[in-house]
């Protein structure tokens, strides 16, 4: 035990016990970030911040929320809404920030794409990152179930049952994924366990491991530059601030994120108060009722994409019913992120998308094709639009069969200062 | 400024995505209908110049009151709630502010041909009857003794407006209920489920499901919105259509004044919040570039 000496204060008593001062200077004030870098790296923070306003305001929710297809409804939309004084304003917050917080990590994503920060050491960052992706989507998914509209038990109807196109395990998997034969009770109480216990405690400890996976690569930069951390932070730390080419955590990057969350947040609170509508679907407003199948059933927007792809082939093909191609296709969408590190096959170099002309066209054309099929995937699947659906669908697939031969092509060119030009 | 560039993207697609999956969608998937027609065109018009005084004696002399009460003239329902449900299928309505908050040229329509004015001829016909029956006259000029009864309903509306919740009460509550503010339907549940064929959605809620402007022309002609709904058209002037609305939203939106006003608040605070942040980043900056 290392020698304990009389405090002169009570930091000072911490830091004997706990050491606090080295613990600030390793997470704080010595843990460097690069100094080029642009309010997109800020995303991060942003994100912590809304995940901290659903925790917080999702246990206000939960004080009054009753997890019972018969009280779930009403206990939303009654109690909380209109009897429990703020309840709206926890409810909203809740609403609004679960739907907010996937265009930041769609933000997030595709920054992290764009400046190459998935590859050649950082692999790590990009699948804790996607994991936590899929994590969220089901934390999603999950709280949307729960106040048992309309929208929440058909689309708990039509997910669930997506399972049961699994081979040979399909049918049995659904309803063990129920927990009966219907979407019902055991439904609901299930989904309830997850959104507020089991997938905030994994979600929590995959934030930790993203975090950590930052420590030993770095952050990267607007240049995708490399350069020695430990040099630079000592030319910080022999105050040729301005010459260093890193920053410290706190306070330097920290006073910019804050100044981004200050932006962030005032436009949140005006959805929150003004603009609520976007994140609550009007026909979940409307009980759950197993007789009357809605008109249009789609998921929130932030889903739309999948469910395009999922939906796109809506003709058979050789004999392979559209509905299992689909699938197919919908697996293939939700794990091929996860593997984009290793389709890039310029592995060895980083750089961002402007200076890798052929990675910039795949860049941008995913993009849009993402875009479009979010908008598509909202709209009914007839005549006109279902062909555009089953084309940006096909462009999706045919995007990530190109990205390894155009990623080989741009390695194998000898100007290694960002590709062909 | 290499910031505002991306910003400016950043935006540009965000925008792009938000209007694609709102109101484009929306547009797409609930095609535009015409707008509301208070004037009830369809039904053409009764020219004809009423009495109210012979309206009167005409009302008694029609058999009205064998199944309508006149609360206000001291003329109570036959029947109670239980047995005009039993009987009718639902609670016939009291018309004690009939003249005021339906549409006259609606009233005249209704009284000489209900399923037509209702728009309910898709459920009812000679093998299962409408339980209103058309008035055929009394053997006098029938327009000119439609117009009479109209005049009448009108001089014993009340003068004094009538309060949002008395409207919904009067137009609604036979079939609807609010329970989020305990108002329940008149009509008994299993009697009404019969009648309508499907027990009429509660209501409290609907200003948030449907909006405004769905409400606005589907309560004005709900076959407009959704052909073949078992929901009769009700034939509320602009004004007690209004009240009705603005009555579910009382209910089903009854935060809305303190929502916006906090609103204000909180945007006030972030924004200062953003602005000093600003000033600090700015001082902590100032040392390393």
């Amino acid at each position: 035990m290392a020698e304990i000496r009389k405090a002169t204060g009570f930091i000072d008593w911490l830091d004997q016990r706990l050491a606090v001062n080295k613990f600030i200077k390793v997470m704080m004030t010595e843990y460097w970030i690069p100094k080029n870098i642009n309010f997109l790296w800020a995303m991060g923070v942003v994100l912590m911040v809304l995940f901290m306003i659903l925790i917080v305001s999702g246990i206000f929710l939960l004080m009054y929320y009753k997890p019972d297809i018969n009280l779930a409804f009403d206990s939303v939309n009654y109690t909380i809404m209109q009897e429990v004084e703020y309840g709206w304003l926890w409810r909203h917050i809740h609403g609004v920030s679960a739907s907010v917080i996937f265009l930041v990590i769609y933000i997030h994503m595709f920054t992290g794409i764009y400046y190459g920060s998935y590859k050649k050491g950082r692999e790590i960052i990009w699948l804790t990152g996607m994991a936590l992706f899929g994590m969220f989507s089901a934390e999603a998914f999950s709280g949307y179930m729960l106040p048992w509209g309309q929208m929440s038990y058909w689309a708990a109807q039509v997910i669930t049952n997506l399972f049961g196109g699994i081979p040979f395990i399909g049918e049995a998997l659904v309803v063990w994924i129920r927990g009966d034969f219907l979407v019902a009770d055991a439904t609901l109480t299930r989904f309830f366990m997850l959104h507020v216990l089991l997938l905030p405690l994994v979600i929590l400890l995959l934030i930790a491991v993203h975090f950590y996976s930052l420590r030993v690569p770095h952050v990267n930069n607007q240049e995708s530059e490399e350069f020695d951390f430990e040099d630079e932070a000592k030319k910080y730390l022999e105050g040729k601030k301005v010459e260093s080419k890193v920053v410290p955590f706190w306070p330097v990057f920290l006073s910019k994120d804050f100044f981004v969350v200050g932006v962030a947040l005032t436009i949140f609170f005006y959805l929150v108060c003004f603009h609520y509508d976007f994140a609550m679907d009007p026909i979940n407003f409307e009980p759950a009722n197993n007789m009357k199948t809605p008109a249009h059933i789609y998921p929130e927007w932030y889903f739309l994409w999948s469910y395009e792809v999922l939906r796109g082939f809506f003709f058979d093909i050789a004999g392979v019913a559209a509905m299992d191609i689909g699938l197919a296709a919908f697996g293939f969408a939700n794990v091929i992120f996860m593997l984009l590190p290793f389709l890039d096959r310029n592995t060895d170099h980083v750089a961002p998308a402007h200076k890798r002309p052929l990675f910039f066209v795949w860049f941008w054309l995913l993009l849009i094709d993402m875009i479009v099929l979010t908008v598509y995937g909202k709209l009914p699947p007839t005549g006109n639009n279902a062909w555009v659906g089953f084309g940006a669908t096909i462009t999706f697939l045919v995007l990530f069969i190109l990205l390894p031969i155009i990623t080989k092509m741009e390695a194998n060119c000898k100007c290694n200062t960002g590709g062909c030009k | 400024m290499r910031e505002l560039k991306i910003l400016a993207i950043v935006i540009f697609f965000t925008a792009v995505v938000y209007w694609g999956v709102e109101p484009f969608a929306h547009s797409q998937m609930h095609p535009h209908v015409a707008p509301a027609d208070f004037a009830f065109k369809d039904l053409g018009v009764n020219d004809k110049k009423g009495d109210a005084t012979k309206g009167a004696e005409t009302f008694l002399n029609a058999g009205c009151i064998g199944c309508h009460g006149v609360s206000s003239q001291g003329m109570e329902a036959p029947m109670d709630h239980a047995s005009a449900s039993a009987s009718f299928g639902v609670v016939p309505p009291d018309l004690s502010t009939a003249g005021a908050i339906y549409d006259k040229n609606f009233l005249a329509a209704l009284i000489k041909d209900p399923t037509k004015a209702l728009k309910v001829e898709h459920k009812f016909n000679e093998s299962r009857p409408h339980p209103m029956i058309a008035f055929f006259g009394l053997g006098g000029d029938l327009d000119q003794e439609v117009a009479d009864i109209v005049a009448y309903l009108q001089s014993i509306a009340p003068v004094t407006p009538i309060d949002d919740k008395q409207v919904y009460a009067d137009a609604c509550q036979r079939c609807h209920d609010i329970k989020y503010d305990k108002v329940m339907s008149t009509t008994d549940k299993t009697a009404l489920m019969a009648y309508m064929g499907t027990l009429p959605p509660d209501l409290s809620m609907m200003i948030r499901s449907k909006g405004k402007d769905y409400l606005t022309t589907f309560i004005n002609n709900p076959q407009k919105q959704l052909a073949g709904t078992s929901m009769p058209r009700v034939g509320l002037t602009e004004k007690a259509q209004n009240q009705v609305i603005a009555y579910m939203e009382k209910v089903g939106d009854r935060k809305k004044a303190e929502r916006e006003d906090l609103g204000y608040k909180l945007i006030g605070y972030m924004v200062l919040f953003t602005l000093l942040a600003y000033a600090w980043k700015v001082k902590i900056w100032r040392e390393v570039h």
